[in-house]
């Protein structure tokens, strides 16, 4: 058993969902109550990461966070290291493919609330921010917890992108999915196993805890 | 400054809006029209839901919105209690934390407390929206309304999600509150009879257009123009001419057909003009057979029983004239005075046209 694998795809794990949260709670509001022109590109662009092949996505994203692309230039301009091969760039990579499994449940949460509940809240003299607090957050929680937890264990999971954006640096960016891989190469059943069950035990729960909710959802607004 | 509600409206789409009103501090104005007509539409542009492309709204000398001007206040700064129709009520709180979230400052929740014993909640405050009647929730409704100290209250079709016997004792509570508070109130109802009954003034909307503000009575009797007569279900409206005015006796002479009518003085046409006419059915009385009564020179006019439908203790009446199908006068009487009188499908009957009941309107353009 890789522990020092398993801690970094938490920490992976952990480190997306918290950013991805703010990012994916603005994009599924503004999905969810806006109209504007090229929405459908927006929501067809966000579903990418779901049907492109992760090699392919890996490689578009070396090549944007790479030390040629003006990302990387000003990342290592900024932080002296460079944005791939790194954990860094692992967390910028996991964000990015995350977003449709964010943003979806998220989404379908906010469009769950009546807007006539919303106009109320506004005719009640509420700021838009008491409005999200108090109104929006508690009413669309279960969409948003559901998005966090697909998330997270999407991330634990994740093994194409990993490998092309940030390598297999024992510490840095080997994940346990790819140590996983490596145990299997290096015929070593018994730790490739054990890994593998951990990580069918996560996703269970996970899978678990976002049904549970959605229900959860459909109840509430049934 | 007026502490009362000015309303103009004006936008091309997507509903088109040609409304203009006004509701003084106290008074209830009821908003009527068949669906699609606008009424929702306008009490949201009050609220600040909606944006008229032009428009004018001033409530208690505050301007909540003049186009003109580029004044556009946010539903927040618009100090507006509005009921929606399904109510919509915050439904993971409880019916106190629903009202005390509407309360502007100091303590929320004894403001709120007092308010849910005002709409005779108290003992419930601790139910959420799904643990309460319709009836219930409504209150509820109202209560959070009135929370932000309103300077109008806005009441979307508040009766039309209660059953009948509900819809009842709200509408009776409603008249009661009217007494404890004094902003305009505005009703949107497609109830004629509801917005009679509740409603100081009626406002008749028709695609978007305030055709004609006046108090129920008057409008019931004295419509502005055919289309708002039709719009509150006046079936008696006929074409006429104007043959002559009598100022002495107050009355006009109106030409319907072969026949010459006595109608209410109406100078303001011209002799020889052409008008529409229209008579409540109140202002038709049916002739005893067995001995005159009083009105039976007035305007009698006779004709065959069309159609005899008894509803409750009431016979609703078509009278058919000169053997037309198409030329009916409807009216109704006390059923037990249709049956004393033998009247019945086929039957010939007289009736009165009371003068003072036939109104002259501008003709239909056809």
């Amino acid at each position: 058993m890789d522990w020092s694998a398993l801690t970094l795809s938490l920490q992976l794990g952990i480190w997306t969902i918290l950013l991805l949260l703010p990012i994916a709670v603005i994009a599924a509001r503004v999905l969810a109550y806006h109209r504007f022109p090229g929405r459908g590109l927006v929501e067809a662009a966000l579903l990418l990461p779901l049907v492109l092949p992760p090699t392919v996505i890996g490689y578009y994203l070396l090549t944007a966070f790479g030390g040629a692309s003006p990302v990387g230039v000003l990342w290592e301009r900024a932080f002296g290291t460079p944005l791939v091969f790194s954990f860094s760039g692992l967390v910028a990579a996991s964000v990015l493919i995350n977003l449709p499994f964010a943003v979806q449940p998220m989404q379908r949460g906010f469009e769950a609330i009546p807007r006539d509940v919303l106009d109320a809240a506004a005719c009640c003299g509420m700021s838009r921010w008491r409005i999200f607090t108090t109104i929006e957050a508690p009413l669309a929680w279960p969409g948003i917890v559901t998005g966090l937890v697909l998330s997270f264990a999407h991330t634990l999971g994740e093994f194409g992108v990993v490998l092309m954006v940030g390598g297999s640096i024992p510490g840095q960016t080997r994940t346990i999915s790819i140590a996983i891989y490596d145990r299997v190469q290096a015929f070593d059943e018994r730790a490739a196993g054990l890994m593998a069950a951990t990580l069918l035990c996560l996703a269970v729960a996970a899978l678990g805890l976002t049904y549970a909710l959605s229900r959860r959802l459909d109840r509430k607004h049934g | 400054m007026d502490s009362g509600l000015s309303v103009h409206l004006r936008s091309a789409a997507p509903i088109p809006l040609a409304a203009d009103f006004a509701c003084a501090s106290g008074e209830v104005i009821g908003l009527v029209g068949p669906s699609g007509s606008g009424k929702s539409t306008i009490l949201r542009c009050i609220a600040g839901l909606r944006r008229p492309s032009e428009g004018k709204v001033v409530a208690a000398g505050q301007v909540w919105l003049d186009t003109a001007s580029g004044i556009d206040e946010r539903p927040q700064a618009r100090a507006a209690g509005m009921v929606f129709q399904n109510y919509a009520l915050f439904p993971h709180m409880t019916a106190l934390a629903n009202v005390a979230a509407a309360v502007p400052e100091g303590d929320r929740l004894a403001r709120a407390r007092a308010l849910l014993e005002l709409v005779h909640l108290a003992g419930l405050e601790d139910r959420r929206p799904a643990q309460l009647s319709g009836g219930q929730q409504q209150r509820v409704a109202i209560a959070r309304a009135l929370a932000r100290d309103p300077k109008v209250l806005l009441l979307d079709e508040p009766f039309a999600a209660v059953d009948q016997v509900t819809r009842r004792k709200l509408q009776r509570e409603l008249v009661l509150l009217r007494r404890s508070v004094s902003m305009p109130i505005v009703l949107v109802t497609h109830d004629l009879e509801e917005a009679a009954m509740l409603s100081d003034r009626m406002c008749i909307l028709h695609r978007g257009q305030t055709l004609q503000v006046a108090p129920p009575a008057e409008l019931m009797t004295r419509p502005a123009t055919p289309l708002v007569a039709r719009l509150i279900d006046l079936r008696n409206v006929f074409d006429g001419r104007i043959e002559a005015h009598d100022a002495a006796a107050q009355t006009s002479l109106l030409r319907w057909r072969d026949r010459l009518l006595e109608a209410a003085y109406a100078p303001h046409f011209a002799a020889g003009e052409r008008v529409s006419w229209v008579i409540p059915p109140g202002a038709v009385v049916l002739h005893r057979r067995d001995r005159p009564s009083r009105g039976e020179r007035e305007n009698p006019v006779s004709g065959v029983v069309g159609e005899f439908v008894a509803l409750g203790d009431t016979a609703n009446l078509s009278m058919q004239l000169d053997g037309s199908e198409d030329l009916i006068i409807a009216f109704s009487v006390p059923l037990h005075v249709a049956r004393r009188n033998g009247v019945d499908k086929g039957e010939a009957i007289t009736v009165s046209l009371l003068k003072e009941g036939i109104h002259c309107m501008p003709a239909e353009a056809n």
